[in-house]
């Protein structure tokens, strides 16, 4: 919260003594002479997302994003420096150049995408939806039996605009506690001051995972928003636009073509199908194409971190703390909305 | 006649003439800051204009979309920023009366005990003065909190008198329900307060004058309390009293204390009294031991002795630091975003989210705290002026 005061500051202040900016291709130019990719993740930690270890290296499901767009400029997936971020400061500090990308589950809104923010979502990595989580001892079954509650709410967020809509449809009053710091806000929850906690589904299950008893709360069917979650970048860098896009789109490919990282380099080495050569680089053009490092940027990706049902699995899946179901975040050849536009 | 000529005044040169050198400095130190706000803001606007950010106050009147906690006028989400910002506002000089009010009497309480010949009650308030002075203000606003969020629940709240409820929701206390047949007591009240001024003067002069006069306090309060009860009285008591009632998940009805103003109110109280304790018994230890002394062998009582001879003269140290406590403790409730306690700053800090106007906003609450400092300040100094010496 300091921390956002300082952001904002900073960001004020750029505005009224930094350079100007500079024109198209800057971002990656930047990025690239800087040497390393400078990604901002929810801060202090989002379990199944990005948290930091005991060493402090930075693991998760938003961590290893960053971490593929960094082989696809580097090749090196080391290359990254994660800014944690809040609710509130991550805007002022993409604005701001403290970081390049944002991978911190923050939802594509048309006003974001325009107006005075004028960011970028290259492509989405995560459907989500605004849930409400309840303690079980109250007996609410449905998000319409909540007049009168007493809400615990992130501010800045979208989640804080869907709430008042939600409760302003259904004619139903409520009483926000609004504090930044996850932290703070869901140990006051934890405490009881609010009756009910809202957020993003997938955040709410990972915050569900910190709390002192996680099995006397439970997540109400209801999702009363879309929230498509996608890294964001600022504006005007087509190339850094592009870099960013096809990291995503290679992870999803690669799972509907069935490439592991266990099978990618015995598939490199044989395959035949001209889509997955030319995903994976045996047949020259697409790293190039997008600006990569080189053109196996996809295999070496799929080499560290698997394909995107791999990632899911292993940070957010049904066998981790969150135990998130597949869903809409399921290939669309297995009833889902990931479809990645063709690489050729 | 002979006239006798001055000589010519030696031609000085300018810059060894103190008033035009001071005139020369003065204009070029005001070119100098007039170019760097134009250049500040000429930078600004490229910046604005490079990043396609227009500047602009169009957005403080567009729907705010997000709902705040608390607030002394109304403020639905349909209300614009605008009005979102302006409850924000309220509430910060909400908690900054209410706070320097409560702060300045328990610091000069415990400014006075410090110097108490008890050496129990003297080490007790220095060790607290001690603790509380050395610790950060925001841990120890987490610290309470935390102990106000682990109360019971509203289902099972404390009882602390009829339809007063403790809980983790707040302190829930009966309050009378609004009426516009209330506004005559108001003005009653007002009326109340105006004549127990008039009062208490008059009854100054009438005892500097002749030594004797009634006591001003019972007449003080019979004006302020007497008139609006009767004012009440002679219109039948048109107040209906709104009890605290447990009612699906909250308590409705009465008025609320919430848990963070109180949290807030605890911090920022209890750190800035700490300060004003030790401002108060520097004061008061400034005063020369013959003022006792003379006090003393004139037989007044030691209470008496503090209150109309000590204090007095300590107020002459003490306001100057005294108003920068009151703006700090003004400021430090900047704070409350830590603990959710919707301010001027928390509000502006969504607003700041929601519209990306982050140097509009941060201009907005710039110019609130400066205008709210400034004001606080002038204020102090004219009393300032009041109380300090005057020369004969």
């Amino acid at each position: 919260m300091i921390r956002n005061f300082v952001l904002a500051g900073l960001a004020a202040a750029a505005f009224v003594f930094g350079p100007t900016a500079a024109e198209a291709g800057r971002d990656l130019d930047a990025i690239k002479a800087r040497g390393t990719l400078r990604c901002g993740v929810q801060g202090p930690s989002n379990p199944g997302f990005g948290v930091p270890n005991a060493q402090g290296v930075w693991g998760g499901f938003n961590v290893e994003v960053c971490r593929a767009i960094a082989i696809a400029i580097f090749n090196d997936p080391s290359k990254v420096e994660f800014v944690p971020v809040t609710t509130q400061s991550r805007f002022p500090a993409l604005t701001n150049g403290e970081v390049d990308v944002l991978s911190s589950n923050t939802t594509w809104t048309l006003t974001r995408d325009t107006g005075v923010n004028r960011f970028n979502f290259p492509a989405i990595v995560f459907y989500d939806g605004q849930a409400i989580m309840v303690p079980r001892r109250l007996n609410v079954t449905s998000a319409r039996g909540l007049n009168g509650a007493t809400v615990c709410v992130q501010p800045g967020t979208t989640t804080e605009l869907n709430l008042a809509d939600f409760f302003r449809q259904h004619n139903m009053t409520f009483r926000p506690v609004v504090i930044e710091a996850l932290d703070e806000l869901r140990r006051a929850y934890d405490q009881g001051r609010c009756d009910i906690f809202t957020n993003d589904f997938a955040a709410l299950a990972a915050q569900r995972t910190l709390l002192s008893n996680p099995r006397d709360h439970v997540i109400l069917p209801e999702r009363i928003s879309k929230e498509p979650l996608a890294p964001t970048i600022r504006q005007g860098d087509e190339e850094f636009t592009n870099i960013v896009a096809w990291t995503v789109f290679a992870l999803i490919d690669a799972e509907e073509f069935g490439i592991t990282q266990a099978n990618v380099d015995q598939i490199a080495g044989s395959a035949t199908d001209p889509r997955i050569r030319r995903l994976l680089g045996v047949e020259p053009g697409m790293g190039t194409a997008i600006g990569a490092a080189n053109d196996q940027y996809a295999r070496t990706i799929i080499k560290a971190f698997g394909n995107y049902g791999e990632m899911f699995e292993r940070h957010l899946g049904v066998n981790t703390p969150l135990g998130l179901e597949r869903g809409h975040n399921n290939i669309w050849t297995k009833g889902g909305l990931l479809y990645a536009p063709p690489a050729r | 006649m002979s006239t006798i000529e001055t000589p010519p005044a030696a031609k000085t040169a300018f810059w060894n003439d103190p008033v035009k050198r001071g005139l020369a400095l003065q204009s070029i130190l005001v070119v100098f800051v007039l170019v760097v706000v134009w250049a500040a803001w000429n930078n600004m606007s490229a910046n604005m204009v490079a990043r396609g950010l227009i500047f602009g106050w169009d957005y403080l009147g567009r729907p705010a979309n997000f709902a705040i906690g608390e607030g002394l006028i109304p403020f639905a989400p349909t209300d614009s920023y605008g009005r979102a910002l302006f409850v924000g506002l309220l509430n910060t000089l909400r908690i900054a009366v209410v706070g320097i009010i409560l702060a300045t009497l328990l610091g000069v309480a415990l400014g006075v005990m410090r110097l108490s010949s008890n050496p129990l009650l003297a080490r007790l308030v220095s060790g607290y003065v001690e603790v509380v002075r050395n610790t950060p203000l925001l841990l120890q606003l987490f610290l309470w909190y935390a102990i106000i969020n682990a109360l019971p629940g509203p289902r099972q709240a404390l009882p602390l008198g009829p339809g007063m409820f403790l809980s983790n929701r707040g302190l829930k206390v009966p309050w009378v329900e609004w009426s516009p047949a209330l506004w005559p007591v108001i003005w009653a009240l007002v009326a109340g307060i105006v004549g127990a001024f008039i009062a208490a003067r008059a009854l100054q002069r009438r005892r500097e004058a002749t030594g004797d006069a009634p006591p001003t306090l019972p007449i003080a309060a019979a004006l302020i309390i007497g008139l609006p009860f009767l004012t009440l009285a002679a219109q039948g008591f048109p107040a209906t009293l709104s009890v605290p009632v447990l009612q699906g998940f909250n308590f409705t009805g009465g008025i609320e204390l919430s848990p963070e103003f109180v949290a807030l109110l605890l911090g920022l109280v209890l750190y800035t009294a700490a300060f004003i304790a030790e401002i108060v018994r520097g004061g008061i230890v400034s005063v020369y031991k013959g003022q006792w002394e003379a006090a003393r062998a004139l037989g007044l009582p030691a209470p008496r002795i503090m209150r109309l001879v000590i204090l007095p003269q300590a107020l002459r140290v003490i306001i100057p630091p005294l108003t920068s406590q009151y703006l700090n403790l003004t400021k430090n409730s900047s704070l409350a975003v830590a603990i959710g306690y919707p301010e001027l700053v928390h509000v502006s800090n969504t607003t700041m989210n929601q519209t990306g106007r982050a140097v509009e906003v941060i201009l907005v609450f710039a110019l609130v705290y400066l205008t709210i400092s400034l004001l606080t300040s002038g204020f102090m100094n004219w009393y300032n002026g009041r109380v300090a010496i005057r020369e004969r």
